[in-house]
């Protein structure tokens, strides 16, 4: 009798732990699909491994606000610390790739109440949830004889995977930045913003910027020096800030909120909410950006989660990561010796 | 502080078994969110940071409580080592329901993470932001997690034992109390007379 009530306890605390019972994808199951992928780059971010930190503010003009009651979003000026970063999981791949150009931003206000966000330069990601993130990555692993992924493994994915194609034909369309400074950066997901009236409406973000994009040579990318972006964006910030105004795109009636794979099409009501400037990059080793994990689940009051489900995969595969990395010793970033170079 | 009646304090009682409820449903939320990457996530460490804070006020709360009530003596039948392991196991127990919270609470801050506990809440950090530090204590949360489950499991099965086995009173002191001595009309008094009449009980 006690012990059949213990090993209920035991039981239940097998199932809840995920040790018995159906199968669920982790986030191990995510780092391990993406190591799989790119390799083993211990010390670093499991992916976005290449990055540069950066600060400035956010200037808000206020008109956020209509949107949400987030303290950020009201009128007003707050420090702002950042990180841009290249895809994949090696720390000193070559700029010359045509992946993901991300910026990640953490917004502090003085209540102590946090934006962390992680963007990307495309309106869409691939997936929509975990389990095709995971077969992506398995999919997508590069065949070390040609360096390509495997076309038959491939076909099967696409097959299994339609969804993939909108995010394939953008990539392969849409300009890639010759620079951080004059990239579009999405917020990819939708968000929930509820404003003083308790309104609520569902959002997606983008920062625009000052700087006029011009892109990359896609024939001749591998031509480009191995840090060119970096480089490029230590170089133009010592001769001055960057901007971008933030974008609040309200969905229409009968946009797919719960899905990152489809773009939101035709007009939709857009708010400027303000500003970011920034005003100073550093390389990982000396910025404020290395030790952060800049989940976008890390809301303010105001903002909250969608019904995307990528948004909790985010959320557990960035932590699961920077869990690995805080036991393990940084190495060095890409920009450290780019920052002495142009320091001389 | 040994009590002179053969039951714990009823406010004690109370906080016992709304602790038990919280801290078990914690135990199997938090391994439940480390376990997913799916939507219950965030779901889960939405409710893992507010009882965790629930649970360390309760906790304070409930020390201050038991050291102002006491606790109703053990048989007298019992063997020393079982009475030894038994308020050694009670330490510990007390000692796991502060340490989880503030380990959490500690390793939040040292990963540099705001201690989100309500919509508009977030806690100051209790240490500095160190990755090295937030490493040590992600690990200890699991494995005082776990050892504070096998405990709470002890814990249950020693109860069970004393109240279906035993019959000794040790569970009943801590659900339903002891019966009041029919034969006395004023049930306060009795209460004392008893109890410390009969301390053995």
């Amino acid at each position: 009798m006690i012990s059949a009530i213990v090993l209920l306890f035991v039981g239940g605390f097998a199932w809840a732990a995920g040790w018995i019972g159906e199968r669920r994808i982790s986030g191990g199951d995510v780092i391990a699909a993406i190591e799989y992928n790119g390799g083993s780059h211990p010390g670093y971010r499991r992916a976005h491994s290449k990055g540069l930190c950066f600060s400035g503010t956010f200037d808000s003009n206020g008109a956020g606000a209509t949107l949400s009651s987030a303290e950020v979003l009201q009128r007003g000026s707050i420090p702002v610390i950042g990180r841009f970063s290249l895809a994949g999981g090696n720390p000193l791949a070559t700029d010359g790739r045509n992946v993901f150009h991300s910026m990640a931003l953490l917004l502090r206000t003085r209540d102590g109440q946090e934006w962390r966000m992680a963007l990307d330069h495309t309106p869409i990601f691939p997936v929509a949830d975990v389990a095709s993130f995971v077969a992506l990555q398995r999919a997508t692993r590069p065949d070390p004889a040609t360096g390509k992924p495997d076309p038959a493994v491939m076909k099967r994915f696409l097959a299994a995977h339609p969804e993939v194609k909108a995010f394939q034909e953008y990539m392969a369309k849409a300009v890639l930045p010759d620079s951080f400074a004059n990239a579009t950066y999405y917020s990819i997901n939708a968000f929930r913003f509820t404003n003083a009236a308790k309104d609520a409406q569902l959002v997606r973000w983008q920062f625009v910027p000052e700087a006029p994009l011009a892109g990359l040579d896609k024939a001749h990318l591998d031509t480009l020096p191995r840090d060119a972006l970096f480089k490029e964006m230590i170089a133009r910030t010592a001769r001055g800030p960057s901007r971008w105004r933030l974008q609040l795109v309200v969905a229409n009636p009968g946009d797919v909120t719960d899905k990152a794979t489809v773009a939101w099409a035709g007009p939709h009501r857009t708010i400027d909410a303000g500003t970011l400037v920034l005003s100073a990059v550093e390389p990982e080793e000396t910025g404020a950006c290395r030790d952060l994990n800049f989940d976008p689940t890390i809301l303010p009051s105001g903002i909250g989660l969608s019904d995307d489900p990528l948004l909790a995969a985010r959320s557990k595969t960035y932590a699961s990561s920077f869990t690995r990395r805080a036991g393990e010793n940084p190495g060095p970033s890409a920009a450290a010796g780019l920052a002495q170079e142009n320091a001389r | 502080m040994s009590r002179h009646s053969p039951d714990f304090h009823p406010a004690l009682r109370a906080i016992h078994w709304l602790m038990a409820t919280m801290v078990v449903a914690m135990l199997f939320i938090g391994v439940g969110m480390v376990s997913t990457a799916g939507p219950l996530y965030p779901v889960l460490l939405a409710l893992h940071r507010p009882i965790g804070i629930a649970i360390l006020m309760l906790v304070l709360i409930r020390v201050l409580l038991r050291r102002a009530t006491g606790a109703p003596p053990l048989p007298a039948d019992l063997p020393p080592i079982q009475s030894a392991i038994a308020k050694g196991s009670h330490v510990l127990l007390y000692a796991s329901m502060i340490a989880m919270p503030l380990i959490g609470w500690g390793m939040l801050s040292a990963g540099g993470y705001p201690i989100r506990i309500a919509d508009g809440f977030v806690l100051p950090a209790i240490l500095p932001h160190d990755l090295k530090l937030y490493a040590v204590l992600r690990m200890i949360h699991t494995i005082v997690a776990l050892l504070f489950f096998t405990l709470i499991l002890a814990h249950l099965a020693a109860a069970l034992m004393h109240g279906l086995i035993r019959r000794d009173g040790v569970l009943r002191s801590m659900t339903v109390g002891h019966p009041r001595r029919r034969t006395s009309p004023i049930s306060t008094d009795l209460r004392q007379t008893t109890s410390s009449g009969t301390s053995s009980i």
